[in-house]
C-alpha cells in the first residue's frame, strides 16, 4: 500500500514538473542577462538581473509611445472591473427572475437564453465588429465592455443557486412586508454570495485574458489592453528573451495571485459547469 | 447529473393584479441581460447567415451576390486547407487532453496526501492568459539552436528543428530523416508548427478537464468502491468497471466542450506561430480574421463563419445522438 502510494506520488510529481516547468523557466529566464538568456545553457541565472522587470515595463514605449505597461494594466483593470460589475448586475437580476418570479414565457425565454450558449463567439466576430462600428464605438473602451455585459453561464449559475434558497425565507420576508427588490438585494444576494463570487471571478478573468476582441476593435495605443500590448511586445522584442519573460511574468502575476486567493470559487465554478452542464 | 430544482420558490401571491406586477418586474429584471444577448449572440447568427449572400456588407451599399461567396470559399484551396488544419488540431487536442486528464484525475482521487496542492498546480495553466503562456512556449519551441526543444533533441542526437516555424508535415520530416526524399504531400500530416500548438493547447486546457473530472469522481458514492474492495477488485478493475462507466456523462460533456473549443481556437495559434508564419497553422478562425483584417473581404469571411457555425452545430448534435445511448446516467 505504502509502495503504491509512493509510486502514485512519483508519477504525479513528474507530471506536475512538466506542467509547471514553463513557469519556472519563465521566471529564471526573466532574471538572466540578455546574452545568458540566449545561451540558455543553465537553468538558474549566474547573476540575478531584477532590472529586467523595469526595463520590460518601460519597454512598451517602443510599441505604444509614450505609454508603458502601466497604461495597459490600467486599461485592462478598468475594462475588467466594468465587465465584472455589469455581469454581476445582469446575472443577479435575471437569475432571480428565472428562479423566483412567475411570468408568462419563463421557460421559453430561459431556453432561448441557454441556446445562446451554443453560439461560438468566434463565429460572430464579423457582425459584432460591424455592430460596434455602427454604434460608433470602434476604438473606445466601451467596445471592450458592451458585448460582455451579459453572460448566460453566469445567469444559469445564479439561477441554480437561488432555486436552492428555501421558500420559507421568502414567505417570512413577505409577511414582514418585504418587496421583491428588498428581498433580492438584502436576503437573496448575500445568500448567493458564493455563486456571485464565482461569477465575478470568471467575468474578471475572461475580460483580463481576452485577446481576439481587443485586437479587432482597438487601434489607439493609449487604449491597448494588457494582452494585446504583450502580444505586440512579443513581436517587437522577439530576441530579448529575458525581457519577454519578464513582461509575461508581470502579465501572469495578478491572475495567479487572484487564483491563489480565491481558488475555491474557481474550482466551484468549473465543477458546476461539469456537474450541471 | 441531476439539475432538478430542489425547492423552487414560486411565491403565489393570489390576486391577478399582483401577478401582472410580478410579470412586469420579471421582464424588467431580464431586460438588461436580454438586450446584449440579443444584440451580440442571437442577431449575429442571422447576420452571418444573410450576410454571407452579400458583398461589401461593411459598406453603405452591400449588394446581393447569391451563392458567389460560397462558390469562392468552397471552390478555392484556402478553405479546404484551413479545414484540414482545424481537423488536425481538434483531433490532436481533444482526445489526448481528455485521456490524460482522466488518468491524472483517477490518480489524484486515490486519497493521496496533498491532493489540494496538486489540483492547485494543475489548474494554474488554465487561468494563465494565452498570450503570456504562449509567449513562453514560443521560446521553448524556438527555432534557435539553444531553444529548450532543440537542446532536448540534441541530447537524443536528433537534428535541430524549426519547431513553431516549421511548415513541413511531421510524417514528411520523419521520412526525410530516414532518407526518403520524395514524400507524397497528402501524407505529410500536420505541420511541426501545428504540433507545437497542439502540445501547448493540451497543456493549457488540461487543468480544466482535471477539475471537472475530479468533481465527477467525487460525486460517485464511496460505497461502490468499498463494495468493490470487499470483492477484491484491483485498481484497474475499479477504474474500468466503476469510474469509467459512472463518469461517462462527464466525459461526454468534456468531449463536446473540447471539440467546440478547439474548433474555435484562435489565440493559441495566433500567438505561438509567428506572424510571418507559413499558412501551415491557419485554421478556420484565423482564415476569417485574416480575410476580415487584411483583405477586407467580408463576404468571404462571413461565408466561412457560417460554414464553421454549421460544422460546430452539426458536430455537437451528432455527438449528442451518437453517445446518448452509450452514456451511463446515474
Amino acid at each position: 500500500m505504502m509502495v503504491r502510494r509512493l509510486i502514485v506520488h512519483i508519477v504525479l510529481l513528474i507530471i506536475l514538473g512538466g506542467m509547471l516547468f514553463p513557469f519556472a523557466w519563465m521566471i529564471s529566464t526573466s532574471l538572466k542577462s540578455g546574452p545568458e538568456a540566449e545561451r540558455n545553457n543553465r537553468f538558474l541565472p549566474t547573476q540575478v538581473h531584477t532590472e529586467n522587470y523595469p526595463s520590460a515595463w518601460v519597454g512598451a514605449r517602443r510599441i505604444a509611445p509614450p505609454h508603458t505597461f502601466g497604461r495597459f494594466f490600467l486599461n485592462s483593470l478598468g475594462v475588467a472591473l466594468c465587465v465584472t460589475g455589469f455581469v454581476l448586475m445582469t446575472s443577479l437580476l435575471a437569475g432571480y427572475a428565472f428562479a423566483c418570479l412567475q411570468f408568462p414565457g419563463r421557460q421559453v425565454i430561459f431556453l432561448l437564453f441557454m441556446a445562446t450558449m451554443m453560439v461560438p463567439f468566434e463565429v460572430t466576430i464579423i457582425p459584432n465588429f460591424l455592430t460596434i462600428r455602427t454604434l460608433h464605438l470602434y476604438n473606445s473602451y466601451a467596445a471592450l465592455v458592451v458585448p460582455w455585459i451579459a453572460n448566460v453561464f453566469s445567469i444559469f449559475l445564479v439561477r441554480q443557486f437561488m432555486m436552492g434558497i428555501p421558500r420559507d425565507y421568502f414567505d417570512a420576508a413577505r409577511i414582514d412586508g418585504c418587496t421583491h427588490f428588498q428581498f433580492l438585494f438584502q436576503i437573496a444576494a448575500p445568500m448567493a454570495a458564493p455563486a456571485l463570487a464565482t461569477v465575478a471571478l470568471f467575468a474578471f478573468l475572461g475580460s483580463w485574458n481576452s485577446f481576439l476582441w481587443p485586437l479587432l476593435v482597438i487601434d489607439d495605443p493609449s487604449k491597448y489592453v494588457v494582452q494585446y500590448g504583450l502580444a505586440l511586445y512579443v513581436q517587437e522584442e522577439s530576441n530579448s528573451f529575458n525581457l519577454l519573460m519578464a513582461a509575461s511574468a508581470m502579465v501572469i502575476a495578478p491572475v495567479v495571485v487572484l487564483y491563489l486567493l480565491a481558488q475555491r470559487y474557481f474550482v466551484e465554478g468549473v465543477s458546476a459547469v461539469g456537474i450541471k452542464g | 447529473m441531476s439539475s432538478q430544482p430542489k425547492t423552487l420558490i414560486t411565491p403565489q401571491i393570489g390576486a391577478s393584479r399582483t401577478n401582472t406586477r410580478e410579470s412586469f418586474l420579471a421582464y424588467a429584471f431580464i431586460l438588461p441581460a436580454a438586450i446584449p444577448l440579443l444584440l451580440f449572440s442571437l442577431y449575429p447568427i442571422a447576420a452571418v447567415f444573410f450576410g454571407s449572400f452579400f458583398k461589401d456588407v461593411d459598406t453603405q451599399t452591400p449588394h446581393f451576390v447569391g451563392l458567389a461567396n460560397f462558390d469562392a470559399v468552397l471552390g478555392g484551396r484556402e478553405f479546404w486547407h484551413s479545414l484540414l488544419v482545424t481537423v488536425y488540431y481538434v483531433l490532436g487536442v481533444a482526445p489526448v487532453a481528455i485521456i490524460l486528464s482522466f488518468l491524472i484525475a483517477t490518480l489524484l482521487h486515490q486519497n493521496i496526501l496533498a491532493r489540494g496542492m496538486y489540483r492547485t498546480a494543475f489548474f494554474l495553466p488554465y487561468v494563465t492568459s494565452t498570450v503570456a503562456a504562449a509567449s513562453i512556449f514560443r521560446w521553448i519551441f524556438g527555432i534557435s539552436q539553444r531553444s529548450v526543444a532543440n537542446i532536448v533533441f540534441n541530447w537524443f542526437g536528433l537534428p535541430q528543428q524549426g519547431w513553431v516555424q516549421e511548415p513541413r508535415g511531421i510524417f514528411e520530416l520523419i521520412a526525410n530523416h530516414f532518407g526518403a526524399t520524395e514524400f507524397p504531400l497528402w501524407a505529410a500530416g500536420p505541420s511541426l508548427a501545428l504540433c507545437c500548438v497542439i502540445v501547448f493547447s493540451i497543456w493549457h486546457m488540461l487543468g480544466f478537464n482535471i477539475v471537472v473530472f475530479l468533481a465527477g469522481i467525487s460525486a460517485i458514492s464511496r460505497d461502490v468502491y468499498e463494495a468493490a474492495d470487499v470483492d477484491g477488485a484491483n485498481w484497474w478493475q475499479k477504474t474500468r468497471y466503476i469510474t469509467l462507466p459512472l463518469l461517462s456523462p462527464t466525459m461526454f460533456f468534456l468531449l463536446i466542450i473540447s471539440v467546440i473549443r478547439s474548433f474555435q481556437s484562435f489565440n493559441d495559434i495566433y500567438i505561438l506561430t509567428p506572424v510571418e508564419r507559413t499558412n501551415s497553422t491557419q485554421n478556420l478562425v484565423l482564415l476569417i480574421v485574416s480575410k476580415m483584417r487584411e483583405g477586407g473581404d467580408y463576404g468571404f469571411a462571413l461565408a466561412v463563419s457560417f460554414i464553421l457555425f454549421l460544422i460546430i452545430m452539426g458536430l455537437t448534435l451528432a455527438q449528442v445522438r451518437l453517445f446518448e445511448r452509450q452514456v451511463h446516467y446515474q
